[in-house]
């Protein structure tokens, strides 16, 4: 890495990470708000209706179900919803499921499920207590059918005991369920639930839900109050609904007729149109920065080779590779805990991909200093070594490295944006190794060796560098980080022995982009070319995009052969 | 880089060398290949063709194509090593051109299959019809035409040559810059002809030929002539590279590789120089391309990859570059190892390309043909120190 760069250059790059991570906390923020404002409304039924008949004994409720017809078993299902019993919720749902059977022997409903290795007999479960009941075989049990209709209120029962349940995330996820389809019932059961609702994301839920609903009133002033609740809220159905009020029909008729209450509404959609389109821009940003992370990451390893040593190795894809099956194997050793095992890797293939840098170096590349065409050519049949390597250890197939729990899933951050948690880690994780790799560079006797010996050999063996020494470490450094950006990557994409291949070309693009020997180089570099990427995606589909990013640095390499942030002064003509 | 062998050691005072001269002036393999070309080209149709099946001596319609397809190699190969071998730019995207080359032909014989193909459309080809396209794209237009079909199989890739030269020389962009723009040429290329909208075919490319010029592809009498045309495109491509490093041109050019700054402040256009070249090189291998095509029967965007590229790098310098000759050797080794290989030892093939490139740049820097001289100077310079011993 160069070691004197102007402080104005510096100062420059960390504004615009500065304004970068202010975006994004804006974003967040706002996000949180609408979130609230955006939940949806229903079931408080369960509330009201269940209380009553809590004393009645569950088991007695469920035992007409045997000989049932759907109309009978539809009014079971209702009292067992405002039985109140603390089992009512998952009879239902596996009621639901088609899990609920009747014991021919002796006519008691149970819930039965097929149970692993077991050919003919299903476990049983008391819906009762909820404790296991032993094995039955499947003669000996008879199903309680359900129809659609059936289903459906099933459906509706569950959300409404949801609608009361300790948890809040439960409850929003009810209301919202239930918001999908509002009737009568729902709406009845929000209001009766509103009062007592104290989470203020449930709370606001419910309000948009009833606001839904009384879009329908017959009260012009009730409508407009209820245009003004739904104002900034984000979530798909108050668009739609809102999108409809103002649209006139074919025939010219409007859906509302009170003007007040349309230019209410057109104003509301126009303010949530704009926050629609914000939170998109910020979606395809997210997008942009996670390909960008990965190109950066991709190609820091190649920054560090090619950048500061100026050794072209085209074997950094397979050290990625390398990294990539170290992540597989050490989910092979630890097969009961994915998450430690990840975490581990991420030192492993470090160690792995960084003693096969060494070995690369120090039996090919160090013979070949001075002759970059050379290098090329020996490193890439070292490319094509490892990579049969893998195929002959591994298979040719590609290998299934699984994605542990906190990886997985997404965050809501509001009904307008998602952002994925694997994608999100990964941006973060590349941001950490940057830093670290800048720390090592700039903060460590070693940092200091490597960058000596990159500005002047000689002059650097003369004060006592073993510049041997630090030519092997350096092309170690870049190897294992080329090992950790494969682990990574092992939880994006397949993990095969071609995986490597498709990250050379674009790591090698990234340097020369962002300018060879400069690792902030690298950072914006890659950041922009992913947002680049993605901002064009949309017109122009994903391959035509990269195939005109390919381009515009072909040509921009013509007008800015050393890069974006080019080296200076003599540094600058050692490579 | 030493060249010594090259380097004219006379400077003709008087009248100016003519082409012949020029060519086989102190250099024996260029005779020797040029035998052997000839040889091989008339040797070749009369062992089969005139000698009958199951004599020993018979060649296969096999065997023809798979030296026909050597020959297109070879061309290519001596093609990279024109500008690598004398002007010291590494190409890694060379095979852009020649399938450029290639496309430009296998339009010309799609365009030959007519009523023929399957949904039996008189101008589109079957991968417009199955794409439900009306009417032929532009770029398709005059395809029929044999001529027109020919000067496109060097056009296309010149012109290529010439754009991406023309800006990339121009504003000096060398070395190992040069061959990672030019790798992302060739994947970029490789990208768009994926593409179904390109309409070339996409993912499949071309195929299913049946005519050349009228005359049934099958028949061993066209596979035969295809091949001599091969022989004779290869010895004439050959016969130019040779002429162009004689010349005055290729003296500069050379000047140019072993010190660009110097030539360029001894007033020398470098860029130009080095543009022209490149593009020579480029249409050569645009015919090797074209050439190709109708020997294998198929084109498609495989032919773009990037690691075709570097392999035909590694049949330079397996060969020896700077040489001409050398290309041509390592092009017909590498490509015979790899038939042979891939098909006894598939597993092992990968391996063996992998373990030439590390041997070759590591021990081998003046490839094959360098070892025989290398030896001889060798064992020349023992001779002379026991001679010396003995006095």
């Amino acid at each position: 890495m160069k070691p004197i760069r102007p402080k104005l250059c510096l100062r420059h790059q960390l504004a615009i990470l500065c304004a970068a991570l202010g975006l994004a906390a804006f974003g967040a923020s706002t996000a949180k708000a609408d979130e609230a404002a955006a939940a949806p409304v229903e079931p408080a039924v369960a509330a009201t209706t269940v209380a009553p008949a809590a004393t009645n004994d569950l088991a007695a409720l469920l035992a007409p179900l045997a000989n049932a017809n759907f109309a009978e078993k539809e009014a079971v299902a209702q009292k067992v919803a405002v039985s109140g019993h603390p089992n009512a919720r998952p009879t239902l749902a596996a009621f639901l499921d088609g899990k609920l059977y009747a014991r021919s022997s002796d006519g008691v409903v149970v819930v039965a499920e097929a149970v692993e290795g077991g050919e003919e007999s299903l476990a049983l479960t008391d819906p009762v207590t909820q404790k296991s009941l032993g094995t039955e075989p499947a003669e000996g049990l008879s199903k309680i059918g359900t129809n659609n209709s059936l289903r459906k209120s099933l459906k509706n029962l569950l959300a409404q005991i949801a609608l009361t349940d300790p948890d809040p995330a439960v409850r929003l996820s009810a209301v919202k369920e239930s918001m999908r389809a509002l009737d009568e019932t729902t709406v009845a059961s929000f209001r009766a639930t509103l009062a007592a609702e104290n989470d203020t994301k449930v709370k606001r839920a419910i309000e948009v839900g009833l606001a839904l609903a009384d879009l329908e009133s017959p009260e012009a002033d009730t409508r407009l109050a209820a245009v003004r609740a739904l104002d900034g809220e984000l979530a798909p159905e108050v668009h739609n609904r809102l999108t409809t009020l103002v649209t006139p029909a074919e025939d010219g008729t409007l859906a509302e007729p009170d003007e007040r209450v349309r230019l209410a509404a057109n104003a509301a959609l126009d303010n949530i149109n704009f926050w629609r389109s914000v939170y998109g821009a910020a979606e395809t940003m997210f997008f942009g920065l996670s390909l960008g992370s990965v190109l950066v990451l991709a190609a820091i390893g190649l920054a560090i080779t090619f950048g500061v040593m100026g050794v072209i190795n085209m074997a950094h894809g397979e050290l990625i590779m390398l990294g990539a099956y170290t992540a597989y194997v050490m989910q092979l050793l630890i097969p009961d805990n994915h998450g430690l095992a990840l975490l581990l890797s991420v030192p492993a293939a470090f160690l792995v991909s960084g003693a096969f840098g060494v070995a690369i170096e120090r039996g090919i590349v160090r013979f070949l200093y001075g002759r970059p065409l050379e290098t090329l050519l020996a490193t890439f049949g070292l490319s094509l070594i490892l990579q049969q390597l893998v195929r002959s250890v591994f298979s040719p197939n590609n290998r299934p490295v699984s994605i542990p729990e906190f990886m997985s899933g997404v965050w809501q951050v509001n009904d307008a944006l998602a952002l994925t948690y694997n994608r999100l880690y990964i941006l973060v994780f590349s941001l950490m190794v940057f830093a670290a790799l800048v720390a090592v560079l700039k903060r460590t006797p070693l940092g200091l060796q490597v960058r000596a010996v990159s500005l002047n050999r000689p002059m650097a063996r003369a004060m006592g560098v073993r510049s041997a020494f630090v030519d092997a470490a350096t092309f170690g450094l870049g190897a294992g980080i080329a090992g950790i950006a494969g682990v990574a990557l092992s939880q994006l994409t397949n993990v095969g022995p071609n995986l490597g291949q498709a990250y050379i070309i674009d790591s090698f693009m990234v340097v020369v982009f962002g300018g060879v020997g400069n690792l902030w180089g690298t950072l914006i570099g890659g950041m922009s070319l992913g947002v680049i990427n993605k901002l064009l995606e949309p017109y122009a589909g994903a391959v035509l995009a990269k195939i005109l990013v390919l381009v515009a640095l072909i040509l921009f390499i013509q007008r800015k052969p050393r890069g974006l942030f080019p080296q200076k002064g003599r540094a600058a003509e050692g490579h | 880089m030493e060249n010594a062998m090259e380097a004219p050691r006379k400077l003709a005072k008087h009248a100016p060398p003519t082409p012949y001269q020029l060519l086989m002036r102190n250099d024996l393999p260029s005779g020797l290949f040029l035998t052997v070309l000839a040889i091989v080209t008339v040797l070749v149709p009369i062992l089969h063709l005139v000698v009958p099946e199951g004599n020993v001596l018979h060649l296969s319609s096999y065997s023809v194509t798979l030296i026909g397809k050597y020959m297109c190699y070879a061309l290519l190969a001596v093609a990279v090593d024109l500008i690598w071998g004398y002007c010291g730019i590494l190409s890694l995207g060379h095979t852009a051109f020649f399938a450029l080359g290639g496309y430009a032909m296998g339009m010309y014989l799609m365009r030959q299959i007519g009523t023929r193909g399957v949904y039996a459309d008189p101008v589109l080809p079957d991968f417009m019809v199955f794409l439900n396209w009306k009417e032929l794209p532009w770029f398709w237009q005059g395809m029929d035409q044999f001529w027109f079909a020919m000067i496109m199989v060097v056009f296309i890739p010149g012109l290529l040559a010439y754009v991406f030269g023309w800006l990339a020389f121009r504003s000096r962009v060398t070395g190992v810059y040069l061959s990672i723009i030019t790798q992302a040429l060739t994947y970029a290329l490789l990208l768009a002809f994926f593409r179904n909208e390109m309409g070339f075919g996409g993912n499949n490319g071309l195929t299913d030929f049946k005519d050349l010029l009228g005359m049934d592809l099958k028949q061993p009498g066209v596979r035969i002539a295809l091949f001599v045309a091969t022989g004779v495109c290869l010895g004439f491509g050959y016969f130019a590279c040779r002429y162009v490093v004689r010349s005055r041109f290729g003296r500069v050019v050379q000047a140019i590789r072993d010190a660009e700054s110097r030539a360029r402040f001894i007033g020398y256009r470098v860029e130009n120089y080095k543009l022209w070249l490149f593009t020579f090189s480029a249409m050569l291998a645009g015919l090797a391309g074209a050439l190709y095509v109708p020997q294998v029967g198929i084109i498609n965007p495989g032919e773009f990859a990037p690691i075709n590229s570097i392999e035909v790098v590694i049949w330079v310098a397996v060969g020896g570059r700077g040489t001409l000759y050398g290309a041509v050797v390592g092009a017909v080794l590498v490509n015979y190892a790899k038939t042979v290989l891939t098909d006894a030892l598939p597993d092992v093939w990968l391996y063996a390309l992998g373990a030439l490139f590390v041997v070759v740049t590591l021990f081998l820097p003046k490839g094959i043909v360098g070892v025989l001289p290398d030896l001889k100077a060798k064992i020349d310079t023992l001779r002379l120190q026991r001679a010396r011993r003995a006095r």
